[in-house]
């Protein structure tokens, strides 16, 4: 393994490091001997349409179809690659060539062997051509090599260390080629009702229902999976879903699968652990987007009295059952080797602050009591995001800003923010993505603007040492340097607002407290649940 | 009859072709397409440059509307009902999944409801401001304003949580070994009764207030009168002469509700999580999925037209003074 590998991953176990202590602290994780059987009903919330993250990278959809599929390789709580379907890889020092070696005698559900040729056809023909995503992290990418069945060789033009981070099943998700090769591969008919080489084979998917997967007898790694079954059932509604861990028709259930008054009594009940755990690998971050094309949003001294003006640890307490952090950086605090926690301009609640920056701007409370009106267009995901809406609307009043909120169905939201660009302040959150460069730099790099793709810059704001910073750490295979690249990114970020970073959201997963195995992982969403088991009362 | 029973289905034709193009512009409104839904569901980072434009490519959804709807109807006429997108599936087999679902709930609610909302009001009629009338009458007010959200987690709360007697959730048990047979149904019915109910309530409220005030016109007619002169029992009096006579308004409201029960019951599905076609037309709307929407559409649609004509056929055979004629 490569220098640059090794400096990589150590970077990467330091971020993690913290997260590994909290664990060993938090004690749910008891070391009982592994029991085989069972059969674990989890939650699925809302339902998948399909099971094939290669077309949709949506968290349901990567929930179920990771259990019936492996990757190339995952990533363990200390940062470190860990291997999968790949049992050895090494990554040339230039940061060009990425060899796989993998792992010999693994079949698909069906049988058939699993080769080299499965993975180039995956790449070539599904990812390069069908993933959203796949296909901006994957540009680089200029041929795929299968020198023999079980070797497989990734060169491409230029270093691109963000592809190191997505070597897993969620981000690059392997086909049988046997059944894709000369289909459509949108439509064809495996997306929902998948072959892989998973732990759990697909059993049935009754739509609006549930998913039932079952053991995969002939699985690669010896002993495992122990649970005989996992059925994922489609419930709506957040009361049927806590009726339904009250009941024990589930144990399972993660991103906040309950409202949080439900999730504390169930915790007070002894049967269940509500944990934040397993959510490190894509940490989440709540932002206001200030339209920078509004005459009063365009001026730094208003963005920044908004953010004085927002108590975000109230915010975090009364609308969000306290599962969060405020926001000290636009790079989430899970992302340590990138989030910088000191040395950036920060915004404390402080009102009487904002309306002197509101005052310095030229924007005196008028008769009426307000200064000049806004609106606020907050993402419609359910009601703690219309609560925060409300949040900041009276929040941003004391301090004279008369604000109206806009409530409108999710597709036209995303139209009037992300094709229209008609809209004043949003609220919206985010993943960050195990790398800054998929989940940040879109958010700020003005050559990410792309009118009608959501998630994409959305403001006019452009500042050339951003985006040198961002364009270096597309390449740069120095990690050190490649840090300070995304410092340059807080430290511009903070002092400018483009956007106004809020707060961390916590997630929180509900299990029954019998189940072991689900924390032994930074992304749950995307674990295989091989080690997942019940533990004997 | 037949040359009617022809003009109506004849007529039927332009009405929902009608409904189609109709419902397809309204779509076209909606801000918004698939596209754009599939485009932001990528976890964790945008996408590629140029992906957005080859969804709408891949989906017909960049062509001229009018060719789209020309597209559409063309399929229709020939039973092809489209690809959903979304789903990955055709959309006839999503709609087939589901329609099971859909009519056993609604059928069963819509039973429950006329059985036991009739036979509230036939017994409220009996003695108008007396005991058993202020009773249901105090009822069917509770169960008419009470949402049926909230009936339904009550419900959930009492019978599910507390009692245990029945599941919260799901139209079957979900195991290893599938059931068949009578405990398969047993089973069925298990999950049925708490969705059904909550179904049913809003209807029998209406049916017993339609059917008490229904049955309090009739008994004051005339001809009630004489069959009482004629001596008959008060028993044969109500049910053969003031009831036939009443079923009138109540045969229209059966045929309100049948319409809208393929799609109105999204609430009674989302809090028992059952699978219907309400919430798969919801989730359609709101993720711009048009092929099944038009479908799903064209489906309550079909429905309306048909129970509206079964309901114009039911007046001429429970009242011969209402006469069928092309």
């Amino acid at each position: 393994m490569s220098r640059l590998i090794r400096a990589l991953m150590v970077t990467a176990a330091l971020a993690m490091a913290g997260q590994a202590g909290a664990q060993q602290q938090a004690g749910a994780q008891q070391k009982d001997t592994p029991a085989y059987g069972g059969t674990l009903s989890a939650i699925v919330h809302p339902e998948p349409p399909i099971l094939s993250p290669l077309l949709n990278t949506a968290t349901p959809i990567v929930l179920v179809a990771t259990k019936i599929n492996d990757g190339l390789v995952d990533y363990a709580n200390d940062g470190a690659i860990i291997p999968k379907l790949a049992e050895s890889w090494d990554f040339s020092k230039d940061g060009l060539t990425l060899a796989f070696k993998l792992r010999k005698g693994v079949t698909w559900h069906d049988g058939k062997p699993f080769t080299a040729a499965d993975v180039k056809f995956s790449i070539e023909e599904g990812l390069l051509k069908y993933s959203s995503t796949g296909k901006r992290i994957f540009k680089t990418l200029a041929k795929v090599e299968t020198p023999d069945d079980y070797t497989v060789v990734l060169t491409l033009s230029q270093p691109t260390p963000v592809i190191y981070r997505n070597l897993n099943s969620q981000a690059l998700w392997l086909l049988p080629k046997h059944l894709y090769e000369g289909t459509d591969i949108r439509s064809n008919p495996w997306n929902a009702k998948p072959i892989g080489t998973g732990p759990f084979r697909f059993t049935e998917y009754v739509r609006g229902s549930h998913i039932a997967l079952d053991r995969n007898p002939n699985y690669w790694e010896a002993g495992k999976p122990y649970l005989d079954r996992i059925v994922f059932k489609v419930i709506p509604d957040a009361a049927g879903r806590a009726a339904a861990f009250e009941t024990g028709a589930v144990q399972f259930g993660q991103q906040h699968p309950i409202t949080f008054a439900d999730a504390e009594r169930l915790k007070k009940t002894g049967k269940f652990i509500v944990d934040t755990r397993g959510y490190e690998f894509s940490p989440t971050w709540f932002w206001l987007e200030p339209n920078h094309k509004n005459q009063y949003l365009q001026h730094l001294k208003v963005r920044q009295a908004i953010a004085h003006a927002i108590d975000r640890g109230l915010l975090l307490k009364t609308v969000w059952g306290g599962y969060g952090k405020p926001a000290v950086s636009p790079i989430p605090s899970a992302l340590k080797p990138f989030h910088l926690s000191e040395g950036l301009q920060q915004y404390a609640f402080d009102p009487k602050k904002a309306e002197q920056l509101l005052d310095e701007a030229g924007f005196p409370r008028k008769a009426d009591g307000f200064r000049f009106k806004l609106t606020h267009d907050f993402i419609p995901y359910g009601d703690d995001y219309r609560r925060t809406g409300e949040f900041v609307r009276q929040a941003l009043r004391r301090v004279g800003i008369d604000v109206t909120l806009g409530s409108q169905d999710l597709t036209t939201w995303l139209k009037s923010v992300f094709t229209d660009y008609n809209f004043d302040l949003i609220s919206s959150w985010g993943g960050s993505g195990a790398d800054p460069q998929m989940g940040i730099e879109t958010r700020f790099w003005s050559k990410a603007r792309q009118p009608g793709t959501a998630w994409t810059v959305v403001s006019e704001y452009k500042n050339d040492e951003l985006d040198a910073a961002l364009e270096d750490a597309q390449t740069q295979v120095d990690p050190q340097k490649r840090i300070e690249d995304y410092n340059t990114l807080q430290r511009i970020v903070q002092r400018d607002l483009p956007l106004i970073p809020l707060f961390e959201v916590d997630w929180f997963s509900v299990y029954d407290s019998r189940l072991r195995g689900l924390t032994d992982t930074p992304n749950q969403r995307a674990d295989n649940f091989a080690s997942v088991y019940f533990a004997s009362e | 009859m037949l040359p009617y029973l022809a003009r109506r289905l004849l007529l039927a034709v332009p009405l929902i072709l009608g409904i189609i193009a109709f419902n397809f512009f309204l779509l076209q409104l909606a801000p918004g397409d698939l596209a754009d839904v599939l485009a932001s569901e990528q976890g964790g980072a945008a996408a590629d440059a140029g992906y957005v434009a080859e969804l709408r490519k891949a989906f017909g959804l960049d062509l001229p509307v009018l060719t789209q709807l020309g597209v559409y109807l063309k399929n229709v006429l020939t039973l092809d009902f489209g690809f959903s997108h979304r789903y990955g599936v055709p959309v006839a087999s999503l709609i087939t999944e589901r329609l099971g679902g859909t009519l056993l709930l609604a059928l069963t609610s819509l039973v429950l409801a006329v059985v036991i909302g009739t036979a509230l009001g036939l017994l409220a009629s009996r003695r108008p401001g007396g005991v058993v009338d202020s009773l249901v009458s105090v009822l069917s007010t509770i169960a008419y304003s009470a949402p049926l959200f909230w009936v339904g987690l009550m419900l959930v709360v009492l019978f599910g949580v507390h009692l245990q007697w029945l599941p919260t959730g799901g139209f079957q048990e979900v195991t290893q070994v599938p059931l068949r047979g009578l405990v398969l149904w047993g089973d069925r019915l298990r999950h049925l009764v708490l969705p059904a109910t909550t179904l049913a309530l809003f209807f029998v409220a209406i049916y017993a207030r339609m059917t008490r005030a229904s049955m309090i016109e009739a008994m004051s007619q005339d001809y009630i009168r004489t069959a009482r002169a004629k001596g008959l029992s008060e028993g044969r009096i109500a049910l053969r002469h003031g009831f036939r006579n009443a079923l009138l308004p109540l045969v229209t409201m059966v045929g309100l509700q049948a319409g809208s029960l393929l799609g109105g019951s999204v609430v009674v599905e989302t809090v028992f999580a059952w699978p219907g076609m309400g919430r798969l037309a919801f989730e359609a709307v709101s993720n711009r999925d048009l092929n099944l929407l038009l479908s799903i559409m064209l489906l309550s649609s079909f429905v309306v037209v048909a129970v509206n004509l079964t309901v114009d056929l039911l007046y001429a055979w429970l009242d011969p003074r209402i006469a069928v004629s092309a």
